[in-house]
């Protein structure tokens, strides 16, 4: 993450003609069974092999048998911050396809259809239109009896050619992943590959659109998702328990962690229910492992009793929420970062936590290792706040100094003296695991009723309000070691766009757009959301608008949560709120317009 | 998993040692013979006092762990299963146990009842059923007999109680017995097959809330006039005795057991030999282990990274 602003992204072939280009959205939008994530992960895969940037954008359609659905990938020679607003090539596998997404596609833009499905508007000279029957030229390739199953592949081909992709490098990739499905599958999948590759395009004959290569260097990045990114932190951070409940978007870190974990030793368990999860991942820890739980939305309210048994019994707990559209069961497969003000507050009673959210999809590793890092520290729990957006894109990143940053955990069971105590009012949480021996004769019990240093239940006025300030003050106390909050563009300016989480891209983007024009703005994501960094009062100040901008609505009182939260800690005016719930990422032009309407 | 604490002669266990703050219960609860044959039973077997791990959710008879000197944890309502699952699943090596009434084990926690029982993990479960709600003050249980007077009943409760061993039999549990807080030794007896049972074992004890329910279990108490009545196990003698005698490993003889009329019988209604999800999820853990050789976990998350280049 540099702090510079002058690697601005190049904007967008200028127009259409062939020759280098540096930067290219293009959609692919048919049904989720013609495979079409498919297509992007190999583009993605390719991306972080030929250091290139890269981000991808998918649906998730509403039935499980398939339906309408979308891959947009992003790629570019330069920094990639968002998925794109619009489409520079279209890729419409039916008329559905193309109705729904034609929009999307900027002026000038290319739009390939499959002449035997779609029916383009002719009339339409906004975009270019180029047919090719893409489902009849599959079958002819791969012979009768393979239907249409391979249109992607061929596809992959056709795109291969169009933008000069290294086609070694994609034969090798096709080879990793259709190799293990057998001989057959991967002779039809390098003969729909082949059949695109030579395919000449009417229109687009001749016409190619060399992307470029990134800067020469590291070109073995690794291209994954924030949830995978985020399971592995979590591994390198040295949890090896846990337990949860399935649920879109969390679930595939648990399975992820349900068959990593036994590789080293650990488990992770699939419970009844999100109480019974966060509840037994509660016992794990309690047996003396750093371990986590997880969920969305509607499961993160269940856990929420539990939740705060974790701070009260100082436990150490790492508790995942991928955030969803809510709320109730809302929009499951949308995103939104609504769950801010419950992951804070949440659970009946004062229960302070730690909060953290990633930025981006390698952000969501390192978040990972800090998490497990704090939950040691402080013995309590901690949450990591990531969402929908960031569980499901690919981006590439360069692999992490694992030897540096892995923590092998250890059961600490060794005797504890007479004068052992769990609680003490001015020390750090001392915690004796059962198989503990205790020199002194006397055995602990955990308790979430109030208690005194031994642990003791003792709910007296005094007691009471010294344990309260225990638990607040030994999490206030970990901001004194977070690194120095960084800021984009200069330290001072008229304009300060202050984020959280996944809408680090698009608000960085907007930032370097503004900065183009000459407009004095910077920006910055806040990644420690409770407590929050002690710097951000001298980094307002040198701002004349503080906009917070955040997916979660206005409010009874007109502000998002996190500008809420702000207001509240620095009572400046001057933070305002820009809010919304549709359900989708931010759009850069729409972050613009919605700046200049609020200053002007 | 385990880390060695090893010192040259285990000290032995005694009822003193096991004894920690005089429990807070009302004079005359049956939940005080409770922990007093738990402190028996522990004495007799010997079990590492370091080892012990008592666990319990909210209720009276949930402040158990407090009464016993060993690792406790106090927990919330209804959840004391799933979180001693979580510690004898992570801890292989410890001796684990829960209690708790019948409201926090059969209505606010009866679903994780139901699953650490398929999933049949290594632990202990004493529920000291009073048939009410002690600790918020008479209100109805879901074992409160139909037409039992509370706060929340106050003309007779109206809904059909749960059947503890049908329940406990139908969920999968390895080891159901029955039990009453006032025959010390039966319940002794009891608990100490129930601890070497290797699975989900569970004993109902029948334990007095002479405050909110007295008298609720008189008819199987021989000092107040009636019948303690227990169950006659197969001996596999080949007599023709033996013949009537309970098969615990029967499951529809349990379930006959449970459908006989109050106050019913009392022993070991059913026993099985199941693998427990803790020996199942270790054989995969070391099939998983062994196939990826003695790689650090650096080494298996560099494999992670190459894959995904
Ligand atoms: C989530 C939650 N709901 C309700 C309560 C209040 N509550 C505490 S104990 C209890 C019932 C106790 O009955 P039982 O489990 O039978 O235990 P007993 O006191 O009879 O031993 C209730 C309703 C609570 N502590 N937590
Ligand atoms: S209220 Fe009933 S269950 Fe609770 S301690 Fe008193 S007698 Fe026992
Ligand atoms: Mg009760």
């Amino acid at each position: 993450m540099s702090a510079t602003a002058t690697s601005a992204p190049k904007s967008n072939a200028d127009d259409s003609s062939s020759g280098d280009i540096t930067d290219a959205v293009i959609r692919f939008a048919g049904n989720s069974q013609d495979g079409i994530q498919t297509i992007g992960g190999f583009l993605a895969k390719l991306a972080g092999r030929s250091a290139r940037e890269v981000m991808t954008y998918m649906t998730i359609p509403s039935t499980i048998s398939g339906g309408a659905s979308i891959f947009q990938v992003h790629l570019a020679s330069g920094e990639v911050l968002s998925s794109g607003d619009e489409a520079d090539f279209l890729f419409a596998f039916y008329q559905h396809s193309y109705d729904a997404h034609i929009s999307s596609l900027r002026d000038g833009g290319i739009l390939i259809y499959d002449s035997d499905h779609v029916t383009p508007d002719l009339e339409d000279k906004r975009v270019r239109q180029v047919g090719v029957p893409i489902t009849s030229t599959t079958i002819e390739a791969l012979g009768g009896s393979a239907k249409d199953r391979g249109k992607n592949i061929l596809v992959l081909g056709l795109v291969t050619a169009l933008f000069q992709l290294d086609r070694s490098k994609l034969v090798s990739l096709i080879e990793g992943q259709f190799k293990r499905k057998g001989e057959d599958v991967l002779r039809n999948a390098m003969v729909a590959f082949d059949a695109g590759y030579a395919y000449q395009i009417g229109d687009l004959h001749g016409e190619s659109f060399n992307l470029k290569a990134g800067a020469a260097g590291d070109t073995d990045h690794v291209t994954t998702d924030g949830n995978t990114a985020l399971a592995l932190g979590l591994i390198a951070g040295g949890v090896r328990f846990g337990a949860a409940y399935p649920i879109t978007p969390w679930t595939t870190i648990m399975e992820h962690l349900r068959s990593e974990l036994p590789k080293h030793g650990g488990l992770f368990v699939q419970t009844e229910d999100e109480l019974a999860a966060i509840t037994m991942a509660l016992g794990m820890s309690y047996a003396g492992h750093l371990s986590m739980t997880g969920s969305s939305g509607p499961g993160i309210s269940l856990k929420m009793e539990a939740l705060g048994y974790g701070t009260m019994a100082e436990l150490p707990l790492i508790i995942v929420n991928v955030q969803r559209g809510g709320p109730s069961t809302g929009l499951p497969t949308s995103v939104e970062q609504s769950d801010l003000m419950q992951a804070i507050y949440g659970s009946h009673g004062d229960a302070p936590r730690v909060v953290l959210a990633p930025i981006n999809v390698e952000d969501c590793f390192h978040v990972a290792v800090e998490a497990c890092k704090l939950a040691k520290q402080c013995s309590a729990p901690v949450f990591i706040l990531t969402d929908q957006a960031l569980a499901t894109r690919i981006e590439a990143f360069p692999e992490p100094d694992l030897e540096q940053i892995v923590i092998e955990p250890t059961l600490a069971t060794e005797t504890r003296d007479e004068n052992f105590v769990p609680y003490p009012l001015d020390g750090e949480t001392r915690h004796a695991p059962p198989g503990t021996k205790m020199a002194g004769g006397k055995y602990p019990v955990v308790t979430g009723l109030e208690h005194d240093a031994w642990g003791h239940p003792n709910g007296s006025p005094e007691m009471h309000q010294k344990m309260m300030d225990r638990r607040r003050n030994k999490i206030i106390k970990l901001a004194d070691d977070y690194p120095v909050s960084e800021v984009f563009g200069d330290d001072s300016g008229d304009v300060l766009l202050v984020g959280w989480g996944s809408t680090w891209g698009p608000i960085r983007e907007a930032t370097i757009r503004a900065r183009e024009k000459g407009l004095a703005y910077s920006s910055m994501s806040i990644r420690h959301l409770n407590p929050l960094p002690n710097d951000l009062g001298d980094i307002f100040a040198q701002f004349k608008h503080v906009i917070v901008i955040e997916m979660n609505d206005r409010g009874m009182y007109g502000y998002g949560q996190l500008a809420t939260l702000l207001r509240a800690k620095y009572a400046d005016p001057r933070i305002i709120s820009i809010t919304k719930t549709d359900g989708l990422t931010f759009k850069i032009k729409e972050i613009l317009q919605r700046v200049e309407t609020l200053i002007s | 998993m385990d880390s060695a604490n090893t010192t040259a002669e285990p000290e032995k266990l005694t009822k003193k040692a096991l004894t920690a703050d005089h429990p807070t219960w009302c004079p005359g609860c049956g939940d005080f013979a409770v922990l007093a044959s738990f402190y028996k039973t522990l004495e007799k077997l010997q079990i590492p006092q370091e080892k012990i791990v008592t666990i319990a959710g909210i209720g009276c008879s949930s402040r158990f762990p407090y009464f016993v000197n060993s690792h406790g944890l106090h927990f919330i309502h209804g959840r004391a299963l799933p979180l001693a699952s979580g510690v004898s699943l992570s801890r292989p090596d410890l001796h684990v146990f829960a209690f708790g009434g019948d409201g926090d084990g059969f209505s606010i926690g009866g679903n994780h009842l139901d699953h650490a029982a398929r999933k049949n993990v290594n632990l202990t479960y004493v529920i000291m059923d009073n048939f009410v709600y002690g600790l918020t003050k008479k209100q109805t249980s879901p074992t409160s007999p139909l037409g039992f007077k509370t706060k929340t009943d106050p003309t007779g409760a109206i809904d059909q109680p749960v059947n503890p061993m049908k329940k406990l039999v139908y969920g999968g549990a390895t080891f159901v017995a029955r039990t009453h807080a006032t025959q010390v030794k039966h319940m002794m007896a009891m608990f100490e097959r129930a601890i070497k049972h290797e699975g989900f074992s569970v004993v109902e004890v029948l334990s007095e809330c002479v405050i909110f329910f007295p008298g609720a279990f008189d008819q199987a108490n021989p000092r107040k006039g009636g019948e303690f009545v227990t169950i006659e196990e197969k001996k596999w003698d080949g007599t023709p005795e033996d013949e009537d005698r309970h098969d615990v490993s029967d499951n529809s003889a349990a379930f006959a057991l449970a459908n006989e009329e109050w106050p019913g019988r009392f022993g070991v209604y059913y026993e099985t030999d199941r693998p427990t999800k803790n020996k199942l999820e270790q054989r995969w853990i070391d099939d998983m282990q062994k196939k990826v050789g003695d790689a650090s976990t650096a080494d298996l998350l560099k494999q992670r990274f190459a894959a995904m280049k």
